[in-house]
């Protein structure tokens, strides 16, 4: 190997191979050598690259579907024949604006939606707060993973065993028949319990994230100067969780409104706006008025976004 | 001290964290009015001994008196102490004139009042036009200076200060240490001062007491504890000392032990002559220029390195270089004896 002319002369003779070999020379352009190069120069095309697939996916899949939805909602469906018919028409909304059963459903679901979310913030937050505050570091990993355990199990799995627990020989009877009580059986309240079970740890873990960054010196601090506990949960915890806790409901706000399936297994007879939207695509196989049906929980949540908004919760999702 | 009841009297106060005992057995008396510092390394004890204070751990065993009152089994909302957090601990939701006034308004004091109050606080640490701001747009200083005026306006009887200024950069820093003796002469409140900076406990104390493996290692004036250290530990931490070993005191001094001496009590030259004078030979290993002064690292012949201070004043005229041989000298008067051997001792820091 002959000296390299760009490297420095190598300062004794019988090292002169190794140390123009040991230099750090300018690496060769190779095909992948360029493209770096172009895309650390271009950062719009960096960015083009990295977010297209997923942008188009994105719009293929949301968009496009919801704006299906919205115009599936102005067409009617011909009760002859059964064939949709693809003329603009209010009727649908009116149908489910007026209807007294899709106003029932509505307040229904709604009522429903809200239960679930109190006592799931209710449970929460003392959880959550003893995870972030109190526990051990150890305690709190496995705390975080107990939390988690209940997702590792299928929705249907878990709904059927409270269907098992809330049954008339079921567990619950067993447990609280001694004490002259009976199980509520399948209706309203077996719904608003399976739920709170299962959006709960969707409501935890937002909660003990914000509170977690809560500095512990805020506590101290709060206690130094003179506030007592519930002063201090008032003035200093719940006003610096609360985006947290926003963020917390509207998982079980907005999944309890569109759950069906719960409802069908331990609500008894009682029809949630979910099923309505079911039972229009299935049995009476009217497209245009499930969709329409549909925009109600879509209206609601976007209510309820824009309404926590302000509070800078989306910051915490 | 006075024959007045102490500010704060700590006595066997001790606390383990599962086998670490971070305060062993600690007695110790807090003057009223006192500037008093707790100087030590990271993990020596004084800022659990702050704590224990201020209520937000509780001992394993002792007691802490406050103005003759045992407290050592009470809340921190039950007792006459306030802090002033390292992270000024301010809380973010609420502005400026809010976090001064949550001391008022959780003693239930109406809202006109307390913002008159919080105001006045404000006004005493020039903070008055930010008090609508929150915490998040003001600069360090700022926030410690409202930190300072939250923790005071509920009017504690000591005040307790965990290293406030360690997040400020130099010259704020020295600003705050001379705004803080102001404030707590003003007030004529106890402060408990909490730093690793020995430089900073010397400038602003009447008293410290210098913290090592969570014992009091010496208790006393700066003064004291500058020009007689009673450990090697105390000589090494507190300035810079130069540290002769059994052997090198042996060879330089003519007699056994561990003994140290200032670098500012040492000279650079040919040798001085005179009674008491100690002269050692040895060759320049560093010069580094301080500006005021200048500061040379000599290896004496003798097998110690040590570090002058010499003035960069107008009897300087000659300008020493690595290598350059030369003598220096120290007198014997200020040679501290540190007792025998210390083993235990760490290394002393270059």
């Amino acid at each position: 190997m002959t000296t390299n002319a760009t490297a420095p002369a190598p300062v004794r003779g019988p090292d002169r191979d190794d140390g123009s070999r040991s230099a750090i020379r300018r690496p060769r352009a190779t095909p992948a050598r360029r493209t770096s190069v172009f895309l650390s120069t271009h950062p719009r095309m960096r960015l083009a690259l990295l977010l297209s697939a997923p942008l188009f996916w994105l719009g293929l899949v949301y968009v496009v579907a919801l704006a299906a939805l919205l115009v599936t909602a102005f067409w009617s469906v011909d009760s002859f024949t059964g064939q949709i018919r693809t003329e603009w028409t209010i009727d649908n909304i009116v149908t489910v604006l007026t209807g007294s059963l899709y106003q029932t459903v509505t307040l229904r679901t709604i009522g429903v939606a809200l239960l679930v979310t109190i006592i799931d913030v209710a449970l929460a937050l003392p959880i959550a707060f003893y995870m972030a505050k109190v526990a051990s570091p150890r305690a709190r990993r496995l705390l975080v993973i107990a939390v988690l355990m209940p997702l590792w199990a299928s929705y249907l799995v878990k709904a059927y065993a409270w269907r098992s627990v809330l049954s008339q020989d079921g567990i619950l009877e067993w447990l609280v028949s001694p004490f002259g009580l009976s199980t509520p059986g399948y209706g309203l309240p077996a719904t608003i319990i399976t739920l709170s079970y299962l959006w709960l740890p969707y409501v935890i873990l937002p909660i003990y994230a914000g509170l977690e960054r809560v500095p512990d010196s805020l506590l101290e601090a709060s206690a130094d100067l003179g506030g007592k506990t519930w002063p201090t949960v008032r003035h200093v915890v719940l006003p610096l969780a609360a985006p947290a806790i926003i963020a917390g409901t509207i998982f079980s706000f907005s999944l309890s409104l569109g759950d069906y399936i719960t409802v069908n297994i331990v609500g008894g007879a009682n029809q949630m706006l979910g099923n309505l939207v079911y039972t229009n695509v299935g049995a009476a196989n009217n497209l245009p008025l499930a969709a329409a049906i549909a925009l109600i929980p879509i209206a609601i949540i976007f209510g309820y976004l824009a309404l926590v908004r302000r509070t800078g919760a989306l910051d915490n999702l | 001290m006075t024959d007045q009841q102490p500010a704060i009297r700590l006595t066997g106060l001790t606390k383990e964290f599962g086998a670490v005992t971070a305060v062993d057995h600690v007695d110790l008396e807090i003057g009223a009015g006192e500037f008093f510092s707790m100087l030590g390394p990271s993990g020596s004890g004084k800022t659990t001994v702050l704590r224990l204070i201020a209520g937000f751990e509780q001992p394993t065993d002792g007691t802490i008196e406050l103005f003759g009152d045992d407290v050592t089994r009470r809340a921190p909302f039950d007792r006459d102490v306030n802090t002033v957090f390292q992270d000024y601990a301010l809380f973010p939701h609420m502005n400026v004139l809010d976090n001064v006034a949550y001391g008022l308004r959780v003693r239930g004091i109406g809202k006109a009042e307390r913002n008159e109050r919080a105001r006045r606080a404000l006004a005493s640490v020039r903070l008055e036009q930010m008090a609508d701001r929150k915490p998040a747009q003001l600069s360090g200083g700022q926030r410690q200076r409202v930190a300072l005026a939250r923790a005071t306006v509920v009017q504690p009887k000591v005040l307790l200060l965990d290293e406030p200024l360690g997040a400020l950069d130099l010259k704020l820093r020295e600003q705050m240490q001379v705004e803080l003796k102001q404030i707590q002469r003003d007030l004529g409140i106890t402060f408990i001062f909490v730093t690793h900076d020995q430089e900073e406990a010397l400038t602003l104390s009447d008293r410290v007491a210098v913290f090592n493996n969570g014992r009091i290692e010496q208790l006393g004036t700066p003064a004291e504890l500058y020009e007689r250290p009673a450990s090697r530990f105390v000589a090494d931490f507190v300035g810079t000392s130069n540290l002769f070993d059994d052997r090198v005191s042996q060879a330089l001094l003519g007699r056994g032990g561990v003994h140290s001496v200032r670098p500012e009590k040492m000279t650079v030259g040919a040798g001085e002559t005179g009674a008491g004078i100690r002269n050692a030979p040895g060759t320049v290993a560093e010069t580094i220029y301080l500006g005021s002064g200048i500061r040379l690292v000599v290896d004496l012949d003798a097998g110690v390195r040590v570090s002058v201070l010499e003035q960069n004043d107008r009897n300087r005229t000659h300008d020493e270089d690595r290598g350059d041989r030369v003598v220096v000298s120290w007198h014997d008067d200020d040679v501290i004896a540190l007792g025998g051997a210390d083993a235990a001792a760490p290394a002393p820091a270059a």
